[in-house]
C-alpha cells in the first residue's frame, strides 16, 4: 500500500485539477466573454447562469493548491516561487473577479463589470502561463527552487497562456448555448464556432511545440510501441471536435458544451503521458516530492470518505439550479 | 535598492491575513444567527424571522465573497512567500488543511447556493437546513485551522528527521495542548462580533426610527446571546492564558512585559516597555496583580522576558499594547452586555437612548478585540513560526526582496480597493434595512429592478427544469 500512495495521491490531485478546468473554466470563459455582452440585461443573464456554482468550482482550486501542499510538500515547495508572479497575479485576478459577482449587485455603474470580465482573463491566461512554465520545467537544486523570479516567462508560457483564454472562453460559450435563451444564447453559439477553431489551432501549437523543445516527451509520443497506443489520442480529439461543430452549426444545446469538456481532457490526458512520473519536471518524481506515508494515509482516510461526499451534493446542487436562465429575469436573493 | 525578503514577506502574510480575518470571524458567527433565525421562522413560523433573515444573508453575501477570495489568496501564499516552512511542517499542516478544504469549504460553497439563491427552488426545511449547514462549515474550518495554528504554538506528536517534521500520532497533533482553548476563544469571539455587529444595527434602526420591530428582535437576540458569551469569553480567554503561561511562558512575560522573574509580576494598566534598557517606563500598575491572574497568589513568581536573550524575544511593545486593547474591549463588553441585559429586565432597552446611541456605534468593537488578540499570540510566538522547531526568518521562500515588494503593493493596492468597496456596499445594505413583502409592495421605484424580478425569476426557473 504505502509504495502505491504517491500514486494515488497523484491520481486524486489530478482530478482535483481537472475538475476545477472544467468547472471553473466555464464560469471564468463566461466573464471572459463578458465583454462582447450587449446591454446589461445580457450580462445578467450571464452572470446568472454561473452565480450558484462559481464558488464551489472554484474550491476545486483550493483542493488543488492544498492537496498538493498535503501529500507533494516538497513540490508545492518548489512549483509555488518558482511560479511565484503568476499565481499571486493569478490570486489578485480572482479576488477582483470573486466579489464582482455580489458587488455587481449591489454597486450601481459599470466598473464591477470591468473587473470580473479584466479578473476572468487575466486568472486563465496566468493559469495558462503557469502550465507553460512547468512544461519547460523549473530548475532545482538542493531540494529548492535555484532559478530566476521570470523563467516561467517565454513566449511558449505566453502561447499557453493565450491557449488557456480560448478553452476557458469556449467552455464559456457552450455553456452559455446550454444555460441561456434568446441572443445572449445565440451570439454564444456564433463565438463558440471562432473559438472552437481558435482552439484547435492553438493545442496543434502547443502540442507540437513541446516535443520540438523537449526530447523527454518526444520520446515519450513518437517512440516505439508508444506510438501504436498514443496514435489514436489525435484522432479521438478530431472526433471531439467535429461532434462540437456539428452540435452548434446544427443546434443542439448541450452536445458542444460536452465535447468541449471531452476536448478539454483529451489535452489533460496528453499532459499526463508527456508528464508521468515527473511531478516537478525535469527532475522531480512524484515518489522524489512525497509527504510521509502517515500524512498521506491520514489524509487519504478523510479524502476516500468525503469526496464521494463532495460530488454528491455538488451534483445536488446543479439539480436545484437545472434549466435554462431566461433573458430579463434572475433568481439573485436581493 | 535593497529589500528585505524575510521583512516583506513577513509584512506581505501579515497584512493579508489581517484582513482576511476579519471576514472569517464575522461569517462564522453570522452564519451561526442566520441559521438560528431560519430555524425559529420554521418552528414559530413567524414572518418576521425570515424577513430579518434574509436582510442578514445579504450582508453575509457580500462578506462571505470577500473571506473566500482572501481565503485562497492564503492557501497559495504558504508556498509561494514561505516555501521552507511548507517544506518542513508539511507533512503536519498538509493534511489538517486537507480537512478544512473537505470538510468545510466544500460544504459552505455548495450549501451557500441555495441559502443565497434557492429560497424559491426547495422546501424551506431544506432552505433552513442549508443556512445550518453553512454555519456548520464556518466553524469546522475554524476546527482545523486553528488545530494546525495551535501545532505551530505548542507542536507535539511529531518527530523531527533531517530538519523535516514527521507524524507519529495524529489524535495528538490535532488535539495539541493549545488547541482546544484557542478554538473556545476564537469561536466564542466570532460570536461576539456578529453579535455586537448585530446590536449595533438593531439600536441604530430604533434611534432613527425606521424598521423598529426588526430592531427591537435583532437586539433581543443579540442581548440575550451577549450577556452570556461576553463574561464566558472572560473565564475562556483566563485558562487559554494560563495554557500560555505553561507552554509559551515567554509569550506571557510580554504579554504584562514582566521583565525580571525572581520577583512577583505587577499588572500593568500602562507602561512604556522599553526593550534596550529592559524596564518598563511610564508604568501605571496594580502591585503583584499579574501574578496574582496567573498563578492565583499575590506572591507567585512567573517567568521573566530577562531569563531568554534578546534574540529569542518577541517583540514586547506590540504584544503588550494589543493584549491591552483585546482586554479593554473585553471588559466594555462584558460591561455594555450586562447593562443592556439589566435595562431588558426594567423593560426599558428601547426607550433608554443614551444607551442605544453608544451601542449603535460599537459595530467595530469584535473586529479589533480579534485582530488585537491575534497581533498577542502571533507576534507572542516570534522569533519562532513554529515554537521550538523553525524561527521564521528560517521559512521564507527563495524569491528575490524586490519581487515580494512589488507583489506586496500590488496586495495592498488591491485589497485597499476590494475591501473599502464592501464595506461601503455593507453600509449601504444596512441603511437600506429589512425588506420584503410585509413591508413595502415589491418593486416599489426606485429599488433594484432584481427584487422584484427574482420572484418571477424563481418561478420560472423552477419550472423551467
Amino acid at each position: 500500500m504505502e509504495a502505491h500512495l504517491p500514486l494515488i495521491w497523484a491520481a486524486i490531485i489530478g482530478t482535483a485539477v481537472a475538475m476545477y478546468v472544467i468547472l471553473d473554466g466555464f464560469d471564468l470563459g463566461v466573464g471572459i466573454l463578458f465583454p462582447f455582452a450587449k446591454g446589461n440585461d445580457e450580462r445578467d443573464q450571464m452572470i446568472n447562469s454561473i452565480a450558484p456554482f462559481w464558488d464551489g468550482n472554484e474550491t476545486w482550486l483550493v483542493l488543488g493548491g492544498v492537496g498538493l501542499l498535503v501529500a507533494f510538500p516538497l513540490a508545492y515547495a518548489i512549483v509555488m516561487p518558482a511560479m511565484y508572479l503568476p499565481v499571486i497575479l493569478m490570486l489578485l485576478a480572482l479576488v477582483f473577479r470573486g466579489v464582482a459577482f455580489e458587488f455587481r449587485v449591489v454597486s450601481t455603474g459599470t466598473r464591477w463589470n470591468i473587473a470580473f470580465a479584466g479578473g476572468s482573463t487575466l486568472a486563465a491566461f496566468c493559469q495558462g502561463v503557469i502550465l507553460g512554465g512547468m512544461i519547460q520545467g523549473i530548475r532545482v537544486a538542493d531540494n529548492g527552487f535555484a532559478g530566476g523570479s521570470f523563467d516561467w516567462a517565454t513566449p511558449f508560457a505566453l502561447l499557453c497562456g493565450a491557449g488557456v483564454v480560448a478553452g476557458y472562453a469556449l467552455l464559456g460559450a457552450t455553456w452559455l448555448v446550454m444555460k441561456a435563451e434568446g441572443p445572449v444564447a445565440d451570439h454564444a453559439r456564433g463565438q463558440a464556432k471562432l473559438l472552437l477553431l481558435a482552439v484547435l489551432a492553438l493545442m496543434a501549437l502547443v502540442s507540437l511545440w513541446t516535443p520540438l523543445q523537449i526530447p523527454r516527451i518526444a520520446e515519450r509520443w513518437f517512440s516505439l510501441p508508444n506510438f501504436y497506443y498514443l496514435w489514436p489520442m489525435p484522432l479521438v480529439t478530431g472526433l471531439m471536435t467535429l461532434l462540437a461543430w456539428r452540435g452548434l452549426a446544427g443546434g443542439g444545446e448541450k452536445t458542444p458544451f460536452f465535447a468541449s469538456i471531452a476536448l478539454f481532457l483529451l489535452g489533460f490526458l496528453g499532459l499526463v503521458i508527456s508528464w508521468f512520473p515527473y511531478l516537478v519536471p525535469p527532475s522531480l518524481t512524484i515518489w522524489d516530492t512525497a509527504a510521509a506515508p502517515s500524512s498521506q494515509m491520514f489524509m487519504l482516510v478523510g479524502t476516500a470518505g468525503l469526496l464521494p461526499l463532495i460530488f454528491g451534493y455538488t451534483i445536488y446542487v446543479y439539480w436545484v439550479f437545472r434549466g435554462k436562465v431566461k433573458p430579463g429575469e434572475s433568481y439573485h436573493h436581493h | 535598492m535593497d529589500f528585505d525578503p524575510v521583512l516583506l514577506a513577513r509584512l506581505q502574510f501579515a497584512f493579508t491575513i489581517s484582513l482576511y480575518i476579519i471576514f472569517p470571524t464575522f461569517t462564522i458567527g453570522l452564519s451561526a444567527y442566520i441559521a438560528t433565525l431560519g430555524v425559529m421562522s420554521l418552528i414559530t413560523g413567524n414572518e418576521r424571522y425570515q424577513q430579518i433573515a434574509r436582510f442578514w444573508t445579504k450582508i453575509f453575501a457580500v462578506s462571505f465573497g470577500m473571506g473566500v477570495v482572501s481565503g485562497i489568496v492564503l492557501s497559495y501564499e504558504l508556498g509561494t512567500n514561505w516555501s521552507r516552512f511548507s517544506r518542513v511542517t508539511g507533512n503536519i499542516i498538509g493534511p489538517l488543511a486537507g480537512y478544512e478544504v473537505l470538510t468545510a469549504f466544500f460544504l459552505e460553497a455548495t450549501f451557500l447556493s441555495i441559502m443565497l439563491f434557492g429560497g424559491k427552488l426547495v422546501p424551506r426545511w431544506l432552505h433552513a437546513l442549508s443556512a445550518v449547514f453553512v454555519a456548520i462549515g464556518t466553524a469546522t474550518s475554524a476546527f482545523w485551522i486553528l488545530s494546525a495554528n495551535s501545532w505551530m504554538h505548542t507542536p507535539v506528536g511529531h518527530e523531527m528527521r533531517d530538519g523535516v517534521a514527521f507524524p507519529l500520532d495524529w489524535w495528538t497533533i490535532v488535539f495539541n495542548p493549545s488547541f482546544l482553548y484557542r478554538l473556545a476563544h476564537m469561536l466564542n469571539a466570532s460570536y461576539l462580533t456578529a453579535g455586537f455587529v448585530v446590536l449595533a444595527v438593531g439600536a441604530r434602526y430604533l434611534l432613527a426610527g425606521r424598521h423598529v420591530d426588526e430592531g427591537r428582535t435583532m437586539m433581543r437576540m443579540a442581548i440575550g446571546l451577549l450577556a452570556i458569551l461576553a463574561p464566558l469569553q472572560l473565564i475562556i480567554g483566563d485558562l487559554h492564558g494560563l495554557n500560555t503561561l505553561k507552554h509559551q511562558p515567554i509569550k506571557v512575560a510580554a504579554m504584562e512585559a514582566h521583565w525580571d522573574g525572581s520577583k512577583p509580576g505587577d499588572f500593568h494598566i500602562f507602561a512604556w516597555p522599553d526593550e534596550q534598557g529592559e524596564v518598563n517606563r511610564y508604568a501605571l500598575s496594580i502591585p503583584r496583580g499579574a501574578s496574582l491572574v496567573l498563578t492565583h497568589d499575590p506572591n507567585g513568581l512567573f517567568q521573566g522576558l530577562k531569563s531568554v536573550p534578546p534574540q529569542d524575544r518577541p517583540p514586547v511593545k506590540s504584544v503588550f499594547f494589543a493584549f491591552r486593547v483585546m482586554l479593554g474591549i473585553g471588559f466594555f463588553m462584558i460591561a455594555a452586555a450586562l447593562f443592556g441585559a439589566f435595562l431588558w429586565w426594567r423593560g426599558t432597552l428601547f426607550t433608554t437612548r443614551w444607551y442605544l446611541h453608544v451601542m449603535a456605534h460599537t459595530w467595530w468593537m469584535g473586529f479589533v478585540a480579534v485582530l488585537a488578540g491575534w497581533i498577542v499570540t502571533e507576534s507572542g510566538r516570534q522569533p519562532w513560526i513554529v515554537h521550538g522547531i523553525l524561527r521564521t526568518a528560517d521559512a521564507t521562500s527563495p524569491v528575490i526582496g524586490s519581487v515580494v515588494a512589488v507583489t506586496l503593493v500590488l496586495f495592498v493596492l488591491v485589497y485597499a480597493i476590494v475591501f473599502s468597496f464592501g464595506i461601503y456596499y455593507i453600509n449601504r445594505l444596512i441603511a437600506k434595512g429589512p425588506q420584503g413583502s410585509a413591508v413595502e409592495p415589491p418593486g416599489g421605484p426606485g429599488k433594484r429592478p432584481l427584487s422584484a424580478a427574482h420572484d418571477a425569476g424563481r418561478q420560472a426557473l423552477a419550472g423551467g427544469g
